[in-house]
């Protein structure tokens, strides 16, 4: 049951990322993203990780998706069918992400010491236990975390907004 | 039905990873619109992401101390925090560049070039 649930999923995140790269129109490309990252969610919870599944549905498909198709709807330019296309040496890319993957395929695929398969698993993912790792060993990424939001969140709108000439 | 029982090993996962990883790159290499570049990033961080929680998950046995046993889970929450950062920053960026420019082509953002 869960090996078909990973096999779906997994195929429906490569298969929507695919589309984000190769589409020629960016407002599908920014559907497809939001696709992607709904399929990696359900990876999350295939791996016991429920409060990040429930985190990457929030952040990555209700918030940076949308926040994509605002930016794409605002500096949209002429024909839509025609919004995102690849550079003079889209080749060149192609070649060095094949060989990429290739290496760490070989690598993956000929370490033994990854071919394992999932034992029992006992000790939850849930928000309480997240926050409790949150909130003892890591305090201070968790609260430096909080001072980058702001700060980012501040920057943002000054940097969206415009700083006003002051006489 | 527990979904949580799966029968795909850790290596599996990686593959996806480095899949969604690969495709992000080729984006960032091939793309002339700099959203297109900005969705490409958020693939390829959370391809890492896949990764962390993928270790966490099958490195993990009953000798580990019961406090650290989520590390990953924990190392991923950041990634997130820092993408939405990231995007958030990056998106403001463009639509200033675009106010001054009228434009999101990356090839003609070239005028720190001397």
């Amino acid at each position: 049951m869960g090996t078909i649930v990973f096999f779906i999923f997994a195929i429906l995140a490569i298969a929507a990322a695919w589309g984000v790269v190769t589409s020629r129109n960016i407002v599908h490309s920014a559907f497809y993203l939001a696709l992607s990252f709904s399929g990696v969610a359900v990876l999350y919870v295939l791996m016991n990780a429920d409060f990040l599944a429930a985190v990457q549905l929030l952040v990555y498909t209700g918030a940076v998706s949308i926040m994509v198709v605002f930016a794409v709807m605002l500096t949209l330019r002429g024909e839509v069918s025609d919004s995102n296309p690849e550079n003079r040496k889209w080749g060149w890319g192609a070649f060095i992400s094949v060989l990429l993957f290739a290496v760490i395929a070989l690598v993956v695929l000929t370490n033994p010491d990854w071919r394992i398969l999932p034992s029992a698993w006992t000790s939850g993912g849930s928000a309480e236990d997240m926050s409790l790792l949150l909130l003892s060993q890591f305090m201070i990424p968790f609260e430096a975390a909080a001072v980058l939001l702001t700060v980012a969140l501040a920057g943002a709108v000054i940097l969206a907004k415009g700083v006003k000439e002051n006489k | 039905m527990n979904l949580g029982n799966l029968s795909v090993g850790l290596s599996t996962y990686l593959l996806v990873g480095a899949m969604l990883f690969c495709l992000g790159l080729y984006g960032v290499f091939a793309k002339r619109n700099i959203i297109a570049i900005l969705m490409s990033l958020e693939l390829m961080l959370n391809a890492v992401n896949i990764n962390f929680v993928a270790f966490n998950r099958f490195l993990w046995n009953q000798k580990i101390d019961i406090h650290y046993i989520l590390t990953g889970n924990v190392a991923a929450l950041f990634v997130i925090v820092v993408a939405a950062a990231e995007i958030a920053v990056g998106l403001a960026l463009v639509i200033t560049i675009y106010r001054n420019r009228q434009s999101t082509n990356v090839d003609e953002f070239n005028w720190l070039k001397w």
